[in-house]
């Protein structure tokens, strides 16, 4: 794209050409490094690394697909896996599907919007850390909100998620909803907002329900939105961490890690670096996975129309 | 009102006029308040926890607002609260934050906005491909990228220091900035910058004459992005900085986690909404403009 725009005089002089825009060149270099060497060098040297039997040092012993066959045999990687998919599916349908009835209601020109809105994103600006962290409170089985619903006469009532390993994700799952579901919300209602009203119009001359045109005309006509919604959600959830520190610590037990989690545990407290490596470059090829089909859909598309 | 009853009377066949009170209506703002209840009903449940003394904690219920006001809890959370053998509170978090934040977001914001004008207005052979594997970078988990950061504070001496955690939030707040800034300034019009080079005006020169004050607007973007941005990260704090230098967050989940000593809940919940209070301040202040943001974060995905 850019050989294009070069005018052609320049391009005459070859050797000018290095020196042509030199001062652009030397002021996109912290950004050239950090494509470089961080983000391309930094991530082929922990894949590379991955294949090496690194303990407390990262050294080149190279041990082939060890480590990955190690982290396929461990009960906690396994565990770190299904939790972030049951986490991961319900995150993704609950997020999309609050984020968009809340858009959809704020759309109906409503009084108070902006004040709703405020309310839904707020808990946006906040870290995972004090989500985390005001969420074990609430759900404290001792003092939280099963002992204050008991107190109000419904005294079977059972939901401890901190302490039940069967659980716990869901009670990651109020907290990591009520974070992130107002960003969605906030992209939802952009996206409804750039729909033309004579649409509005048009479906209520034929007598189409508010509710069915939301289903029929309205959601397929926002799938790019979707799509950008999905991609953020689950780019998102793979990073999973901070929460979960905060709120559970991985606890009970086992009972609520996460890759993430797993990642830097073997890293920086286990000094097992290779397993650190491994899992990390598998985390890695998800996001991968996920990833290619976006783009395809999205520049692919992009190309064809 | 007035005009909308005359305007019935007149016309008796026209359609009927909307009552604020019909079914779907309750059922709209029904649902609205509702949900509003979940979102509000932790800050609620935290203030109100970090207003009340220990004792009334333990017998009363999470939700009842506090009988006896006490502001202990705030103060102690502030200057007494312990993490490890260090019990001078929350205050060096906060410190080192502030150490953090300002240095943090004057760099990475000042790399960011050259970077975007360079590539929206001085385009070079291979700018497009750093750009895109810039954007590309921001999807890669940090997991993968975190050792070899490592390695590399370690050979400039900044593992550990405020200083290396500061380059660690430039690297990885470059790539939403960076396309934040292009695309603002890809929507100059172009006819500016090349009436400032007939006048002869260089790379600088148009930078801050031109573009600088144009893009005042998104300056305010970007910082309000960072400042929420770096002020909430754990992940990096906990493993580029020592306890000395730990930012607020990482002292905070310190402070509420130790498994040391009895549980003040009063003073965990003052301390949790002091480290929120930074970006929550940032929040209902800058209002349309943090929608602006993470509007702008949201065309990054």
């Amino acid at each position: 794209m850019t050989v294009a725009s070069d005018p052609p005089t320049h391009s005459q002089k070859r050797p000018r050409r290095l020196f042509k825009n030199w001062m652009a060149k030397l002021a996109s270099l912290p950004m050239i490094l950090t494509a470089l060497v961080v983000f391309v060098g930094g991530t082929a040297w922990t894949v590379t690394y991955s294949f090496t039997g690194s303990r407390m040092l990262p050294k080149t012993n190279w041990v082939g697909f060890d480590q990955y066959e190690r982290l396929w045999s461990t009960d906690r990687w396994i565990i770190s896996i299904k939790n972030l998919a049951i986490y991961g599916g319900c995150s993704m349908i609950l997020t999309l599907l609050i984020g968009f009835t809340l858009a959809a209601c704020l759309d109906r020109k409503i009084r108070f919007e902006s004040a709703f809105r405020s309310i839904f994103l707020y808990p946006f600006a906040l870290s995972f850390v004090v989500t985390g962290l005001a969420w074990q409170w609430i759900l404290n089985p001792d003092f939280g909100l099963q002992s204050v619903v008991r107190d109000w006469g419904w005294t079977s009532f059972n939901f401890d998620p901190l302490n039940n390993p069967d659980i716990v994700i869901f009670g990651l799952l109020i907290a990591g909803i009520w974070q992130g579901s107002g960003l969605i919300m906030c992209i939802m209602l952009a996206g409804l907002r750039g729909i033309d009203e004579d649409i509005w119009k048009a479906t209520k001359v034929d007598g189409i329900s508010t509710i069915k045109t939301y289903v029929v005309v309205i959601i397929p006509m926002m799938r790019p939105v979707f799509i950008t919604a999905l991609v953020l959600i689950a780019s998102g959830i793979i990073k999973l961490y901070d929460l979960v520190v905060a709120q559970t610590g991985g606890g009970p037990g086992l009972s609520s890690e996460v890759p993430a989690k797993y990642v830097i545990e073997y890293m920086f407290r286990a000094q097992n670096l290779g397993q650190g490596f491994a899992a990390s470059t598998m985390m890695l090829c998800s996001v991968v996975i996920i990833l290619i089909p976006w783009a395809y859909l999205e520049f692919g598309g992009r190309k064809r129309g | 009102m007035a005009d909308m009853t005359t305007n019935t009377a007149a016309d008796p066949r026209g359609p009927k006029p909307k009552r604020t009170f019909s079914r779907a209506n309750i059922f709209l703002y029904g649902t609205l308040i509702v949900v509003s209840m979940y979102y509000l009903l932790p800050l609620y449940v935290m203030i109100v926890t970090s207003l009340k003394g220990m004792p009334e904690i333990r017998m009363g219920n999470v939700f009842g607002p506090p009988v006896e006001v006490t502001f202990e809890p705030w103060v102690k959370a502030w200057s007494e609260a312990c993490t490890g053998i260090n019990c001078d509170g929350l205050s060096r978090g906060f410190g080192n934050s502030v150490r953090i934040l300002i240095p943090s977001i004057v760099l990475s914001i000042a790399i960011a906005s050259i970077n975007g004008y360079a590539l929206s207005n001085w385009k070079f052979k291979g700018s497009e491909t750093f750009f895109t594997i810039l954007i590309i970078g921001a999807f890669i988990p940090y997991q993968t990228m975190l050792y070899p950061i490592v390695i590399m504070l370690r050979e400039i001496g900044l593992m550990g220091s405020i200083w290396g955690l500061v380059l660690v939030h430039t690297v990885f707040g470059m790539p939403i900035l960076t396309l934040l800034f292009r695309n603002y300034f890809a929507a100059i019009p172009e006819e500016l910058f090349k009436a400032a080079r007939v006048d002869g005006a260089g790379f600088w020169q148009i930078y801050f004459q031109i573009m600088v004050p144009m893009a005042l607007p998104i300056f305010v973007v970007a910082i309000i992005l960072q400042v929420t941005g770096i002020w909430n990260d754990f992940l990096f704090g906990v493993i580029y900085t020592k306890p000395a230098t730990y930012p607020m967050t990482v002292q905070l989940n310190n402070i509420v986690n130790s498994v040391q000593g009895v549980k003040e809940y009063n003073v965990n919940m003052a301390a949790t909404l002091l480290t929120g209070l930074v970006p929550l301040v940032i929040y209902f202040a800058s209002g349309k403009l943090f929608v602006r943001g993470i509007a702008a974060g949201a065309v990054k995905g």
